[in-house]
């Protein structure tokens, strides 16, 4: 069974704890600026956004890739960068519609959520269950059961 | 090693910048943050130097533990002579810019001399300068951070700064970071601004890394996670209401200072507590909460993000005001509300917004209107001095007024900028000040809890909660409950507190955590990430060091037993209503006792054995 990262915004509290797990797996240091997950603050708004790649089926960053370099991990959907075939030519970064694939100055290769091999750190590492992995197909079941219980009734002593 | 081991000291007179190691022999003795600047400060300024003069010297330090996934590891702190108390003063922050500095490859940062003209310091990782600031100089922080954020084109760029309070003068602006986090007390924004230093820009991607042992580390981090998700207070109290879960508790308990501590207990509490900013307004319909929010790393998120109501006298036909920002926090609710009698919650937001924009400590300037009030009702100041306004208890649009006045130093905001000692002094009622050393109280009355008053009374910075937050066991029953109408005990009780609590600001962790962690939670931590072998008991005693090398440093200053005391109101006029009734601060009681325990004569000085056992 395929997962998904999950993102419910309305529970982000903006901690950057999913940009740290996310940089210490992927490079051993606690580092939000290379994190592949970004949390936005609205400020007049007072919202957070965290932000990754969705690992699109037909992945507009794999199919613009002239080395192939991106390729689909079959086991996790992942699409996963491979480091030593990216040339860091940056066209999957142009291609991208959501900019979730980013190239890095120090490494010269681009760098993009691969779902950590199927255990991604920023949902282990979410306080507040904004981040989660879940069942692909049913992304949707809790806004689907918290609109569902919008119809019982207040007082249970009334069924 | 936590520990970037880098210092960059900026020499403002020069225009010089110089790298150096950081003193490891030091570390060891006094970990981070508080205790590691406050010992470069001790060791390189003379504590009878001018607080605002060439002389005194300003460092902004993360802790060890700054920047790594330890819950609430983002704080940062900054150490300088205060020009309120002419004590040591230590300002705590969270938001992002420790993360920051710390990412950039810092430690520290040590400001010394004054610049000729205003500047700012701009850092990305290894490369740092100092940049004019003319343009920057009369705009508020919010302004200020805009405007370095379009300079650079760079979002990303993370800011602490100064607003126009600090630039007038006000003797507690503090140093804003992240639009609404602040290094609040003691003025540290005051010496900034003295220094013509506005600004600290940085851009840090190194990374944090090189704990001592990654797998220790994670494994003590995460347990320490656990234990503040599952704790009532961190896990559920804090998040929901923010530490405005106090409001009502305190207020019942008869510990709620109320116009300018006449009174234990304020009628409008249920109004300006952290349950009424979840209530819908009548007037549009929604709550004054917009959100919670957390500082770097931070699993509790306490913050509060607020929203003024768009029809709120405040706010009418100022846009710039309508959006979310950060909202009013227990300290600031009740400076601004019951210490002011005012029960307007969107006027306490109001008043609180604008001390964030221009820098100035919410405590201390509401508890200095509060004293104007007083002395207003007294007729010691009149609507000669505030231009017509009716400065009354209880009256919001007076409390805006002054809001509006002090961030900009205009008028009768040169006189609220004083502070709350020095305006009483001036409008002949010095009895009437609210303060110790200088600095005002914070939100516990110590008629109802006992403790707090020789914890205000000995406070290093002058009266401060954070120091020894005894409210924990008298009020709150953490670590274990103890009686907050007696003496006995307390001594022993804030000497504990004291020395925990100096160990904990030297970590680069969050103090918020000890509702839930105690040093038994936070030694590990430390321990996995830095070199030498950091056990609670190590702990405490750094903490102890760091308490007795602060108190030395007041001593040398100037200051004496004399000064370890309360005003005459909270030890001659008791407690009229709530559990408390009848009581004054039985400060005599406790403090000979406490010099005692503390190693200390009579008089409130370390004895050479104290000196010795501490290293000192």
């Amino acid at each position: 069974m395929l997962k998904s990262l999950q993102i419910e915004p309305e529970k982000c509290t903006g901690c950057l704890q999913c940009e740290m797990a996310c940089s210490y797996e992927a490079t051993g240091f606690f580092n939000p600026a290379v994190s592949r997950i970004k949390i936005f603050t609205f400020h007049e708004e007072g919202r957070f956004v965290p932000y990754t790649c969705t690992q699109c089926s037909e992945a507009w960053c794999m199919h613009a890739c002239p080395v192939e370099a991106i390729v689909l991990n079959e086991t996790t959907g992942a699409k996963e960068v491979l480091e030593d075939v990216c040339v860091g030519c940056k066209v999957c970064t142009i291609a991208c519609p959501f900019g979730t694939v980013n190239y890095n100055q120090q490494t010269k290769v681009v760098y993009k959520c691969d779902l950590c091999g199927g255990d991604p750190e920023c949902a282990k590492a979410c306080p507040t269950g904004a981040i989660t992995y879940v069942d692909a197909d049913h992304t949707g079941m809790e806004r689907m059961r918290a609109h569902a219980a919008q119809n019982l009734p207040q007082d249970s002593s009334q069924i | 090693m936590a520990w970037t081991r880098n210092v960059m000291r900026v020499n403002l007179t020069k225009g010089t910048i110089t790298n150096e190691p950081l003193n490891m022999d030091w570390a060891m003795d006094y970990l981070g943050q508080r205790g590691l600047a406050s010992k470069y400060l001790v060791e390189e300024i003379d504590p009878k130097c001018d607080a605002l003069g060439s002389d005194n010297k300003l460092i902004m330090t993360t802790g060890p533990l700054t920047g790594t996934c330890a819950s609430t590891g983002g704080r940062y702190s900054v150490v300088t002579k205060s020009p309120l108390t002419g004590a040591i003063a230590c300002s705590n922050s969270g938001g992002f810019i420790g993360n920051e500095i710390k990412n950039a490859g810092w430690d520290m940062i040590i400001f010394e001399g004054i610049s000729p003209s205003p500047v700012y310091l701009y850092v990305e990782n290894d490369k740092a300068e100092l940049l004019p600031a003319d343009d920057l100089w009369g705009e508020s922080a919010w302004e200020t951070d805009e405007l370095i954020h379009k300079k650079h084109q760079d979002p990303l760029i993370r800011i602490a700064c100064v607003g126009r309070s600090a630039e007038a003068g006000c003797l507690y602006a503090g140093i804003i970071n992240d639009l609404h986090r602040a290094a609040g007390r003691s003025g540290v924004g005051t010496v900034m601004a003295s220094k013509n230093l506005k600004a600290v820009a940085v851009r840090g991607t190194k990374g944090v890394g090189n704990v001592k042992d990654p797998a220790a580390f994670l494994k003590a981090t995460e347990q320490g996670k656990k234990v503040l998700a599952e704790n009532a207070v961190t896990g559920q109290g804090l998040p929901t209401y923010g530490t405005q879960v106090l409001m009502n508790v305190i207020n019942e308990i008869g510990a709620m200072p109320t116009r300018n501590m006449r009174e234990v207990q304020f009628e409008g509490a249920s109004k300006i507590s952290g349950e009424a900013m979840h209530e819908p307004r009548p007037t549009d319909g929604r709550p004054n909460l917009t959100t919670n929010a957390a500082c770097f790393g931070c699993t509790i998120a306490c913050g509060r993000i607020s929203t003024i109501d768009q029809g709120h006298f405040s706010i009418q036909n100022k846009p710039e005001y309508w959006g979310a920002s950060g909202g009013a926090e227990y300290e600031a609710a009740w400076a601004l509300g019951s210490d002011c009698g005012v029960d307007d919650l969107d006027a306490i937001t109001y008043a609180n917004f604008l001390c964030n924009e221009d820098g100035f400590d919410p405590i201390s300037f509401g508890s200095t209107v509060a004293a104007a009030m007083e002395l207003f009702e007294i007729g010691a100041i009149t609507t000669k001095e505030t231009g017509g306004m009716e400065l009354k208890f209880g009256n919001p649009k007076a409390l805006a007024w002054a809001a509006e006045v002090t961030a900009k130093g205009e008028g009768f905001g040169k006189d609220l900028g004083l502070g709350s000692k020095r305006l009483c002094e001036k409008y002949g009622h010095p009895d009437l000040s609210m303060t110790v050393k200088g600095q005002e109280f914070p939100a516990y009355d110590p008629r109802g809890i006992q403790g707090m008053g020789l914890t205000y009374a000995t406070s290093n910075r002058g009266a401060c909660h954070l120091r020894s937050y005894t409210v924990a066991s008298e009020v709150l029953g953490i670590p274990e409950k103890t009686d907050p109408l007696v003496t006995d005990g307390k001594p022993e009780l804030v000497k504990a507190f004291q020395d925990a609590t100096a160990a904990v600001d030297s970590t680069g962790l969050c103090v918020f955590t000890t509702f839930a962690w105690t040093l038994e939670d936070i030694a590990p931590q430390v321990n996995a990430a830095c070199e030498g072998d950091w056990t609670p008991e190590k702990m405490t005693e750094v903490g102890e060091r760091i308490w007795n090398m602060e108190r030395e440093f007041n001593l040398a200053a100037g200051l004496t037993a004399k000064d370890d005391t309360l005003p005459k109101r909270l030890l001659k006029e008791a407690a009229k209503t709530g559990p408390a009734t009848g009581k004054v601060n039985g400060l005599d009681e406790m403090l000979p006792k406490y010099y005692q325990i503390r190693g200390w004569t009579p008089d409130g000085v370390p004895t050479a054995e104290t000196r010795q056992r501490l290293g000192l």
